[in-house]
């Protein structure tokens, strides 16, 4: 007790009073849903692939990727990508280039020859798979994961489905996707090619614990066209697959292509590409009511492809074909004029969609068809129990990416079928907004381009259209990322803090010390991709 | 002043990042910085001031190797720190009186000479009134003396601690106890006010800046460069009040943000009486945008609002934004107005 004059107390710490004591509200970290992740037909954690991309780590940000779609190498190739469309980034200047930092790591992993890892044990359950295409291939993959033994049968000479048959050469190079199908067959599934499954039911006595019903949508839909003894008409899948298989048909050096889908595009950029000097796409509609994808229509427009609108096929003659103009009604459907006008041309292809060949499952009662494709329910499930279907033959968006999102939910569905348990679907966090970002954090920067082969070039050849990102740029494209409602450690939140309430464990990983914490809400408003939410303290 | 990174998410605004090199990093990102002033303190919720100033004087000790003694003038900052007989500071620090921190530290600063110990600075600190109104005859003897000592102000424009009286540092507008809101020219009158930066620049001393706690990594060089100096500095910075400015807890940061981003509050350094260095306007925003948040500013608004004040004030801004080109072309980046309603 021996203090200076008039000092009767001991100095004390500010760390004795508990300004904790005052807050009404407190931070909380959450991690929210980012709206690529959400758009993604196949259930990609972008955001956080991106973040392991970010920092360079390739290989971990390829494996976090493919922990939910296998083909990263040829999505990154052929994906519409639904992620960039939905991406935050885009409100501040454009969205991240996920697709072509998805294909960088596909490649890479290509490169590199990385490989999926199997480390559940043996199930001793045998799953059939019906068709080799990107949802029997996914869920071939997953079901493979998770320790069963599975089996795809093809009825094509090799596997992959549209992605071989289908989508041509120059936007998928078929050693990527032979690379990609190999990592899947090296996991110990078989695929038997050449081999057609003529009845499903029957695959159950053959001992098969589930069936996965992948067939796709191979028939080319037909339509009544008036046409003489010798003209010239084709379907743009088997044009497509001919293609493929190294057997081009004779389609002349004019030819016009009828209908508005991707698949017409892809035909005509074929046929350019197969000698014909003039290719027309002949479509009833406008092209604000087309179908193919916007990117599509720009790359067949640069090489040449013709587009006529408003525009049916009403006749066709050897050497030639007579279109009728269309008009919109007031409610927007194409009405005929009767005007009409001749085309050149050598051969005409059909692209008005296809459809479901459901041979396979002939018979089968309980297997409901509802509009030519397969009825599931939310599990993909038939109405024939151990039946699954999914991909193009069920109903939804005809597109790889769906397929693959097919794949794994039938792949998680069927393992819990097998185990005998109730279906669940895992929750889904609430979207992280735009408006829940703090964008002055984020330097503003240009979406790096992939560079395009020249046009004309691009057109006399199959070689790849769009060219890949370099690892250098790859990494700064995936440093756009914002990282929506995922915390991506920055340390605002420590740095903030007027009270020196957050503490840092390290870069990425913050606690809240609420002794201290007045809640202010400043470290939540700092927080630039909105991972703090601040809620109410209970009384 | 901030990292030149580009093409980071986050490389120049944010504290840190877990991509950021070490160097690169700022102080307050650092699990052991200094944290001068530490917890438990008395200071409202999202008080500028204490943020501030944990800044301002981690940054110095960082740069001293914690080589720092502190005088602090009355006021919120001193007292919601040091109610007897606790403190929340963890350097050497003493408290003058309200007018007198800059003839204290020119004491310090002459005792610490004396005994030859010249590796130890001196920091005098205060609010705006304690700087700009009591403490100013002190604090420009303190500049033509040239004394060692780096003076910090924190601006919160008003002497907040008595209960927000109008200081030489209010703003034109800006409802007080002293200024009310009524009349013609309600709040603050239009009149010069005392730019104590402007006033600290004639006296010619080596270094003279202005900062936010809005933009983290300028002002930690700005301190860092201010203890490169010896002599008499100046730093003054702006740190918004929730309870004398009418804002919401949480926008404490954002304000400081939009004071700069409007023009209001030019932060830039001079060496000598000399400019060196504007910070430019990244995403300008009307004056409106930073006002209207305020309640101190509310009377400005609505049906009864007064959009000639609001003119006035704009031009205000403007002034600054010509008098210290706080546009730049092409250092400035696009308003997308379509940014979130946080940014
Ligand atoms: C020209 C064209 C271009 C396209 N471009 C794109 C694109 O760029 N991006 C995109 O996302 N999507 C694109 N698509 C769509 C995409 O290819 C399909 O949505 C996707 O391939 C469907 O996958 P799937 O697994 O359901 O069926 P498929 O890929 O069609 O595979 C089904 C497989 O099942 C086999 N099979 C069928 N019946 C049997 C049977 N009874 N026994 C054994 N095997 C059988 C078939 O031979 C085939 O290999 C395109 C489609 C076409 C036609
Ligand atoms: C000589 C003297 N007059 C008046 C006071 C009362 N007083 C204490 S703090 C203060 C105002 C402080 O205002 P400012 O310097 O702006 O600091 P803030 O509290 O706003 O941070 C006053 C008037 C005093 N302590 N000493
Ligand atoms: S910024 Fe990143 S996390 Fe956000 S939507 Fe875009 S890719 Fe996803
Ligand atoms: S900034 Fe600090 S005091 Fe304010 S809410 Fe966050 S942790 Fe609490
Ligand atoms: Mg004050």
């Amino acid at each position: 007790m021996d203090k200076p004059f008039a000092i009767t107390l001991n100095i004390g710490s500010s760390l004795a009073n508990h300004t904790g004591s005052w807050r009404n509200e407190r931070p909380v970290y959450v991690n929210r849903l980012p709206p690529c992740n959400d758009a993604c037909p196949a259930g990609e954690d972008v955001q956080g692939w991106l973040y392991e991309g970010e920092a360079g780590n390739y290989e971990q940000a390829w494996r976090n990727l493919v922990r939910d779609n296998p083909l990263p190498a040829i999505m990154g190739r052929i994906c519409y990508h639904p992620c960039q469309t939905a991406c935050n980034r885009a409100e501040l200047d454009e969205a991240v280039g996920i697709n072509s930092v998805e294909r960088f790591l596909g490649d890479e992993a290509i490169k590199q020859n990385w490989q999926f890892n199997v480390t559940a044990a043996p199930t001793g359950k045998r799953i059939l798979i019906i068709g080799s295409g990107p949802s029997g291939l996914s869920a071939a993959y997953h079901l493979a994961l998770k320790g069963h033994s599975v089996t795809i049968r093809e009825s094509a000479a090799a596997p992959g489905g549209m992605m071989r048959y289908g989508i041509p050469a120059y936007r998928l190079p078929r050693e990527i996707l032979d690379a990609e199908i190999s990592r899947i067959v090296n996991m110990g599934v078989v695929i038997e090619c050449n081999t057609k499954v003529e009845n499903a039911e029957a695959t159950f006595g053959e001992g098969f614990d589930a069936v996965f019903l992948a067939i796709g949508a191979h028939l080319g839909k037909r339509a009544f066209i008036p046409a003489g003894d010798t003209a010239r008409i084709l379907d743009a899948v088997s044009v497509l697959h001919m293609t493929a298989d190294g057997q081009p048909p004779m389609l002349g050096r004019r030819v016009v292509v009828y209908g508005g889908g991707n698949t017409a595009l892809d035909a005509a950029r074929t046929a350019r590409r197969l000698g014909a000097y003039e290719a027309i796409v002949v479509y009833r509609r406008t092209q604000e009511k087309m179908p193919a994808h916007e990117v599509e229509l720009k790359e067949a427009l640069d090489e040449g492809i013709v587009m006529r609108w408003l525009s049916t096929v009403s006749r066709v003659d050897e050497g030639s074909v007579t279109i009728e103009k269309m008009a919109l009604d007031e409610k927007g459907f194409p009405q005929p004029t009767g005007e009409f006008e001749n085309l050149d041309a050598d051969s005409v292809i059909l692209a008005l969609g296809q459809e479901v060949d459901l041979s396979v499952i002939n018979g089968m009662t309980e297997v409901n068809v509802d509009d030519g494709v397969v009825e599931v329910d939310g599990f993909l499930m038939t109405g024939r129990r151990g039946l699954f279907a999914g991909g193009d033959a069920v109903p939804g968006e005809r597109t790889a990416t769906n397929a693959i999102g097919h794949g794994k939910h039938a792949a998680r569905a069927i393992n819990s079928w097998l185990q005998d348990q109730s279906f669940v679907h895992a929750d889904r966090p609430d979207l992280a907004s735009f408006d829940r970002l703090n964008t002055w954090y984020y330097s503003d920067a240009p979406k790096t381009v992939r560079p395009k082969l020249d046009a004309a070039r691009r057109a006399s050849n199959f070689s790849e259209v769009v060219q890949g990102l370099d690892a250098e740029t790859a990494v700064f494209e995936a440093r756009r990322c914002l990282s929506c409602g995922n915390c991506f450690g920055c340390d605002n939140c420590f740095g903030v803090c007027p009270d020196n309430a957050v503490i840092k464990i390290e870069s990425g990983k913050y606690e809240i010390n609420l002794d201290y914490c007045k809640g202010c809400g400043i470290c939540a408003n700092e927080c630039p991709c909105g991972a703090i939410d601040m809620e109410l303290e209970r009384s | 002043m901030s990292t030149p990174l580009k093409f980071y998410q986050v490389g120049s605004f944010a504290v840190g990042n877990r991509l950021l090199a070490e160097g690169q990093l700022s102080e307050q990102s650092h699990p052991d910085r200094t944290n001068s002033l530490t917890s438990g303190h008395r200071a409202c919720q999202g008080c500028g001031e204490a943020l501030g100033a944990r800044y301002a004087l981690d940054a110095a000790m960082a740069a001293t190797d914690g080589k720092i003694v502190a005088v602090n003038a009355t006021g919120c900052l001193e007292v919601f720190s040091t109610p007897y007989p606790e403190t929340s500071w963890r350097l050497p620090w003493l408290h003058s009186l309200f007018g007198n921190a800059a003839a204290v530290a020119t004491g310090v600063a002459a005792a610490l000479r004396a005994q030859g110990k010249s590796d130890i600075r001196v920091i005098a600190q205060g609010g705006d009134g304690g700087t700009v109104d009591i403490g100013f005859g002190p604090l420009s003897g303190m500049f033509e003396r040239n004394d060692d000592v780096l003076y910090i102000c924190y601006d919160n424009e008003a002497y907040m601690n008595t209960g927000v009286q109008r200081s030489g540092a209010t703003p034109p507008a800006a409802r007080t106890n002293t200024t009310h809101a009524v009349g013609t020219n309600p709040g603050a009158s239009f009149t010069q006010g005392k730019n104590l930066p402007v006033i600290a620049m004639a006296h010619g001393i080596p270094y003279v800046a202005t900062a936010t706690v809005a933009d983290l990594h300028d002002l930690e060089a700005k301190v860092k460069k201010a203890m490169t100096y010896r002599g008499a500095r100046y730093l003054h910075i702006l740190v918004p009040c929730p309870l004398g400015w009418g804002s919401r807890s949480e926008e404490t940061i954002q304000l400081a943000r939009m004071a700069t981003e409007c023009g209001l509050f030019p932060v830039f350094e001079a060496e000598y009486g000399e400019v060196i260095t504007t910070k430019k306007i990244r995403r300008q925003v009307p004056v409106e945008k930073y006002l209207k948040p305020q309640k101190r500013f509310a009377h400005l608004f609505g049906t009864n609002g007064h959009p000639e004040l609001l003119q006035a004030i704009q031009a205000i801004a403007d002034k600054n934004i010509t008098k210290y080109q706080l546009l730049e072309a092409d250092a400035q980046e696009q308003d997308t107005s379509k940014e979130s309603s946080r940014g």
